[in-house]
């Protein structure tokens, strides 16, 4: 089992033809995903690795039953192919790319109040089953089939616990980076929710960072909401307040909301171990298997 | 990115929205000068941006030239909570009766701008926040919609402002949103809006942040980005293109990927080190970014050791290793040691590449940190 994602999730990329598109596209393939359509204005027609590319979302959808896209479309014009995507009804639309401005991402936001459409991202990794279906940039070697599902702010601090988790022979039902931006689609919650209702997950790693309260209130979640084991990591313990570090919502504000310490204790009070280290991560879900 | 006061109020000014009358200074005699064209009592205020100014001392009225020449030289070149004033902005004092909060800003957690109002304006406000909340009215906005008339009424009344300058003042927090759209703020505040003796409605400070990843878009904005850095690693990294922030730390850390990145800075703390910045080098790195980093940390003066940390991805470790192996050979003498870790994509082929002459190799990330901050450590002792 697994979710959101699995064999049969039919996948429309769109901006298939620009660099990364074309990259990741053939990366996903290799791994087994069925990719099954590209759609780039202008460039209806055309081929990339195989892949019947179209002008419209809604072409592909309609000529090759695509139900999520995976948008690998540089910022300005990301918003626009994510509208695109909501508006013509897919189950799932993973946003790839970072740097899109907030002010876009809060009026996708509000589209996304009107559809049944989910949203993974922008400025994320994307998500993968292992084994069965990839949509995004994770690097698929590093990932094998198993029992912990894993949902993160960030790329590389995922790899960096799949490969602790890895080493102990500890395989995973679904990884999804949620994205670093201060708006997003999918949530702690909806991640947590999911993996809660997913009979294959037996434990689940929460990797979150500073800024927001996305966090405390996924700690809330959890606390009242789910009997499958949580462990928790937050990274940026040594961020100054007011510094953007990295991600656009990694800050802690002027008056102290969104730090690390907010974050762990809130975890620690629903239960959840946090660990000091990626290792000790490991640690704990180990004990929970 | 924040702006400058100066730039903000320049900016408000342009709107529309009654600003008193200022003169940017970055020398005494200039300061003087502007005084002359002002009059007094004049505001000398430090032009950093540092939270409490005027606590702090970068804020001062002058009554008559004497004072004026005094406050100038105290405040110009002052260190201010780390940072150096480099230019005051004089402005003419404005008698007020009475002072408000006014801001605009993005709620991340409702995914909508909110607009804020306050009667305890001129002092923090995030004080006022956690104290005494119901002191702020709020009103979200549609951004679909964008905003409606009414919305800035609404929430002006609610706040309980003064019913004979509540227009002006609704008509000011109106403006606001509309700067706030037009120029991708993330947020805008003014605190204090003055309310004169003559009832007039003045917006005596400016307070403007621009949403970064929308600076492809504002061009102007963007030119303005470039005055306002305040570190000179902090302008090289802009040119750069890097994502850096400077800490006060020794053990200097590379990257990618801000997580892992955020991970590496605490680790070096967690094991007894000190990190002197945050540097994320991002995706698919190549040998030449590699060196740009390495140049960035070197360039520091408060580091004593390096710790270079990559998870490839998309980034792949034989690309880092021999970015790495050229920076290195350019010195006859390595400036600071250097321990890298390699995982993920080709991280084997990189370990081999790696010249470790040049520099240290872990396997694991705990044991790259540990071996930077004790590498770190022997510089200090």
């Amino acid at each position: 089992m697994s979710i959101f994602v699995d064999d049969d999730t039919r996948v429309v990329v769109q901006g298939i033809t620009g660099g990364e598109g074309k990259f990741h596209a053939g990366q996903m393939i290799e791994y087994g995903t069925n990719v099954v359509a590209g759609a780039v204005p202008g460039k209806g027609g055309q081929e990339v690795d195989g892949v019947p590319v179209y002008d419209t979302v809604d072409e592909a959808v309609e000529a090759e039953d695509a139900d999520a896209s995976v948008v690998f479309v540089p910022p300005a014009f990301a918003a626009d192919a994510v509208f695109e995507a909501l508006d013509t009804d897919l189950d799932l639309a993973v946003a790839i790319t970072e740097g899109i401005p907030t002010q876009d991402m809060a009026k996708v936001n509000k589209r996304l109040t009107e559809t049944d459409t989910r949203l993974i991202g922008p400025n994320c990794p994307g998500i993968i089953t292992p084994g069965e279906a990839k949509l995004g940039i994770l690097p698929g070697n590093i990932f094998s089939d198993g029992n912990v599902g894993l949902v993160s702010r960030s790329g590389t601090l995922t790899y960096q616990v799949v490969d602790n988790l890895t080493e102990r022979g500890i395989g995973q039902t679904t990884a999804i980076g949620i994205g670093g931006d201060p708006i997003i689609g999918t949530s702690f919650i909806d991640a947590l929710d999911a993996f809660e209702a997913d009979p294959e997950t037996d434990a689940v790693v929460m990797c979150g960072e500073i800024g927001g309260e996305d966090e405390e209130q996924a700690a809330r979640f959890i606390g009242e909401h789910m009997d499958t084991p949580v462990a928790g990591f937050i990274a940026g313990r040594t961020a100054p307040p007011g510094k953007r570090m990295g991600h656009a919502g990694a800050i802690v504000s002027g008056s102290g909301t969104g730090t690390a310490q907010s974050k762990i204790d809130a975890l620690n009070d629903a239960g959840v171990p946090v660990g000091d280290t990626p290792e000790e991560v490991a640690d704990h879900v180990e004990e929970f298997l | 990115m924040k702006l400058h006061e100066h730039q903000a109020k320049t900016i408000f000014a342009d709107a529309g929205i009654p600003v008193p009358d200022s003169r940017l200074a970055t020398t005494v005699d200039e300061a003087l000068d502007a005084v002359d064209e002002i009059g007094y009592p004049a505001a000398i205020k430090a032009q950093v941006h540092v939270g409490g100014r005027g606590k702090a001392g970068g804020i001062k009225i002058a009554t008559d030239r004497e004072e004026a020449e005094e406050y100038a030289e105290e405040i110009l070149g002052m260190d201010l909570k780390g940072y150096t004033v480099d230019s005051v902005l004089v402005e003419q004092g404005v008698d007020f009766v009475d002072e408000l909060y006014v801001g605009v800003t993005m709620d991340r957690g409702e995914g909508k701008p909110v607009l804020m109002v306050s009667t305890e304006g001129g002092v923090n406000i995030e004080e006022v926040a956690e104290e005494n909340p119901d002191a702020i009215a709020r009103e979200h906005v549609d951004p679909a919609f964008g905003l409606h008339p009414y919305q800035a009424r609404k929430v002006v009344y609610e706040a309980g402002v003064d019913a004979d300058v509540a227009l002006d003042v609704a008509s000011i927090l109106s403006t606001l949103y509309d700067l706030y759209e037009e120029n991708d703020a993330s947020e805008i505040e003014v605190n204090p809006v003055m309310i004169t003796s003559d009832r007039d409605v003045v917006a005596a400070d400016a307070v403007m942040n621009i949403d970064e990843d929308a600076l492809f878009r504002q061009p102007e904005l963007a030119e303005m980005a470039q005055e306002s850095y305040e570190d000179d690693l902090e302008r090289k990294a802009g040119e750069y293109g890097f994502d850096y922030v400077r800490l006060s730390g020794n053990v200097g850390i590379i990257g990618n990927g801000a997580g892992l990145v955020m991970t590496t800075l605490d680790l070096v703390d967690y094991y007894g080190g000190a990190p002197a910045n945050f540097l994320d080098i991002g995706g698919g790195a190549k040998a030449e970014r590699v060196t740009q980093a390495l140049d960035m940390v070197f360039s520091d003066e408060n580091v004593d050791a390096v710790v270079f940390n990559i998870f490839g991805g998309i980034t792949r470790g034989d690309e880092v290793a021999k970015g790495i192996n050229e920076a290195l050979e350019q010195f006859d003498e390595i400036p600071k040691k250097v321990v890298v870790r390699l995982a993920g994509t080709n991280a084997e082929e990189g370990m081999e590449i790696l010249n470790t002459d040049l520099v240290e190799v872990e396997k694991t990330l705990e044991d790259a940190v540990q071996r930077a901050v004790k590498n770190a450590e022997e510089v200090t002792q």
